[in-house]
């Protein structure tokens, strides 16, 4: 059986800026993808879910941690290795649209698999071979094919840029957003497709930020945030009795079409801003933080967490706990918050 | 009516002709209504929304009228919209997340503003500005922040409260929670309606391809199909019961969070909507309607088939066939029940 497993996978990018602060993106990540299952990565921005599929295409190495498919680690690849890796493993991205080069037919990605991969494949069998293929994504080869990018819908370059996977001998697919840029009407079709495909037997790493999405298509959920796994468990028990404050934060905010949100109006803006805001100094700040929450909190909230991810990383992730546990900032910022199980097959993690 | 729209076209020049991707549309707004404006890419929706505002040089107002607060909207005349915008009608465009010009501070870029349509108050109106930060919980350091140092929902926020700083009496919001995450879309969309219920906005159009957004901010729904409306309706009836065939394929598209796919099979809708250089007579949905039949040959009327809620389809027409008239001869009934929309706290 071809799994992929990711053991204890951390990434710290190192910012270039003035503040050089350090970016935990992941934080000792571990989880196993069979056959046959799709794997939904839930997480706002900056929660390393695009990372984790950027380390498992080997389009970024991790800082530590190890990655393996089949058994072998796979930084351990390259050359003709490297290249079977890729046969089996491979990526679909957000926008379709910058996959192609604009100056080229469509289906020139399709040529250059066969020129890569299986150049002793002769014309008549290739062609049977894409249509195949274009079968597969209910795409008709005739509507799409010979085409320029800017002919065809979103849909249709999303589902040739599967369909190309499918050429490969693919069992793991990587699937970034891949409908966030679609319209609704064909959302669908996209998303029944990875189903179908997942009963053939392919493992598929579904990102997205969009819940119901991911609970319509996926098997096992994960949700990451800032960089670390906070819960996680088979879809139906994390989305029907979510845990972690995060994962119920979330749900709380999905837009549904027959359940409103409760909005509470924010009040009277206190004071002519700037003249009453008290600096508020280290330590000291605790009041003034409770009363500004008790406005707004829900909007506060998502300020703060926004600066946290943005900003200051280092002063939420290193420095203070670094000091206060004697260890050295860099592992401290990679620690991630204890997983525990809450019952069998739903792990939660411990509140940050 | 705070604004009224009747019968606009909009078309696009193209060496081939041109494409009409606004066709004959007329609908209105009552004070304080968030109007949802909802469709498939191309559509059509984005260009009737910017056409309020701006008709860029590639587009030409091909007929029709606009009232905003009973004073005609000359959207053909670029020099006269330019003493409109930002105080009558004002505009966050798509991808508000780059509008944002990468080389001025956030408060450089709004003292231009100001300077540009020559505010004669600017320290009020700066006062004003740094409340409103406060209110949405920005603090007053991100004027003097770049664009690329403030995170999406943060930039989204700011361009909203760029654009609603001037008190506009109509807001097109066009697709201002669509790159975000699902926290800071509620954000950006309790934002909307915190501006709403304070006056800062008297009424909005929010375009958006997410109907379930909509579900939540706008207090009416209209969907638009190929350059024509299909549907409109407060958003209530609209959701729960949509009568168009396209509005019911939409929602029926959706997925629900708690639903999974080997419990229901969601579906898409066949086919794609037709070309707008050349389009087909009569309903334009025909090819992809499920209830097609010989009359949809004919352009349906945007008829009410119920009070407040209007749709063109021959089949829904023929099933109301007792209450449906064409909206145009009953625009003071439309209006009374259509009315002002209760907000959203007197609904819950």
């Amino acid at each position: 059986m071809t799994t992929v497993k990711l053991d204890q996978v951390s990434k710290l990018y190192r910012a270039a800026s003035r503040a050089g602060g350090l970016t935990p993106a992941l934080r000792k990540v571990s989880f196993e993808l069979p056959p046959g299952e799709v794997i939904s990565l839930i997480g706002e921005s900056g929660s390393g879910k695009t990372t984790i599929g950027k380390v498992l295409l080997r389009l970024t190495k991790p800082t530590s941690g190890t990655v393996t498919f089949d058994g072998t680690d796979i930084t351990t690849y390259s050359g003709r290795g490297l290249r079977e890796y890729y046969r089996h493993v491979q990526g679909v991205f957000q926008d379709p649209f910058s996959s192609y080069n604009p100056v080229y037919r469509a289906d020139r990605v399709y040529d250059l698999v066969r020129e890569s991969y299986f150049p002793k494949v002769g014309a008549r069998e290739w062609a049977a071979r894409v249509d195949q293929a274009l079968d597969a994504v209910a795409l008709n080869p005739g509507d799409v094919l010979g085409k320029y990018p800017h002919q065809l819908s979103g849909g249709q370059q999303q589902r040739l840029l599967i369909a190309r996977a499918l050429l490969l001998d693919v069992k793991v697919l990587v699937a970034d957003e891949i409908i966030s840029m679609l319209d609704a009407s064909t959302r669908v079709d996209v998303l029944n497709l990875l189903v179908k495909l997942k009963r053939q037997g392919l493992a598929v790493l579904f990102i997205t930020h969009d819940l119901s999405l991911g609970n319509y298509v996926s098997d096992q959920t994960i949700l990451l945030r800032h960089g670390a796994i906070v819960e996680m468990g088979a879809t139906e028990k994390v989305f029907g009795n979510p845990q972690h404050e995060y994962t119920k934060m979330l749900l709380s905010a999905v837009p549904e079409l027959h359940r409103k949100w409760q909005h509470s109006p924010l009040g009277p803006v206190p004071v002519a801003a700037g003249a009453a805001l008290p600096a508020a100094p280290d330590g000291a700040a605790a009041g003034a933080a409770a009363v500004t929450l008790t406005r707004a909190s829900l909007l506060d909230e998502l300020t703060h967490a926004e600066q946290v991810v943005k900003r200051d990383l280092r002063a939420v992730f290193g420095a203070r706990r670094a000091a206060a546990s004697g260890r050295s900032q860099v592992a401290v910022a990679l620690e991630p918050p204890v997983l525990r199980e809450f019952e069998p097959g739903h792990l939660v993690a411990d509140p940050e | 009516m705070s604004v009224t729209v009747e019968n606009l076209s909009v078309a696009y020049r193209s060496r081939r002709g041109d494409v009409t991707a606004v066709d004959s549309v007329s609908f209105s707004l009552a004070d304080g209504e968030i109007m949802g404006l909802a469709g498939e890419s191309g559509s059509g929706k984005s260009t009737l929304g910017n056409a309020l505002v701006y008709l860029d040089p590639r587009m030409r107002a091909a007929g029709g009228k606009v009232c905003v607060d009973d004073r005609d909207l000359p959207i053909a005349d670029n020099g006269a919209m330019r003493r409109r915008r930002m105080t009558e009608v004002s505009l966050v465009p798509q991808y508000a997340m780059s509008a944002l010009t990468p080389t001025r501070k956030i408060g450089k870029i709004i003292n231009d503003l100001l300077r540009s349509h020559r505010v004669a108050d600017r320290a009020a109106v700066r006062l004003e500005l740094r409340r409103r930060l406060e209110l949405i919980g920005l603090g007053e350091d991100v004027l003097d922040k770049y664009a690329f140092e403030l995170s999406g929902g943060m930039r989204q926020r700011v361009t909203i409260i760029m654009s609603t700083l001037l008190n506009p009496s109509l807001l097109i919001a066009d697709e201002v929670t669509s790159a975000l995450d699902v926290s800071t879309q509620r954000a950006v969309g309790e934002m909307l309606l915190e501006f709403r219920d304070r006056g800062y906005v008297k009424s909005v159009i929010a375009i958006t391809h997410d109907l379930s957004i909509l579900a939540q901010v706008a207090d009416s729904i209209a969907i638009m199909y190929a350059g024509r409306l299909a549907e409109r309706a407060a958003t209530g009836p609209l959701v729960d019961s949509p009568l168009h065939p396209y509005t019911q394929a939409l929602l029926a598209s959706l997925p629900e969070v708690g639903v999974r796919h080997d419990q229901v099979t969601l579906t898409g809708i066949p086919g794609r909507p037709p070309s707008l250089a050349n389009p087909p007579a009569g309903c334009r949905f025909r090819d992809r309607c499920p209830f097609a039949f010989d009359k949809c040959a004919q352009t349906p009327p945007f008829a009410e088939v119920r009070p407040g809620h209007l749709v063109a389809c021959w089949k829904v027409s023929a099933d109301h066939s007792v209450t449906a008239r064409p909206v145009t001869e009953h625009r003071e009934t439309a209006d009374a029940v259509t009315g002002p929309v209760p907000s959203a706290e007197e609904q819950a």
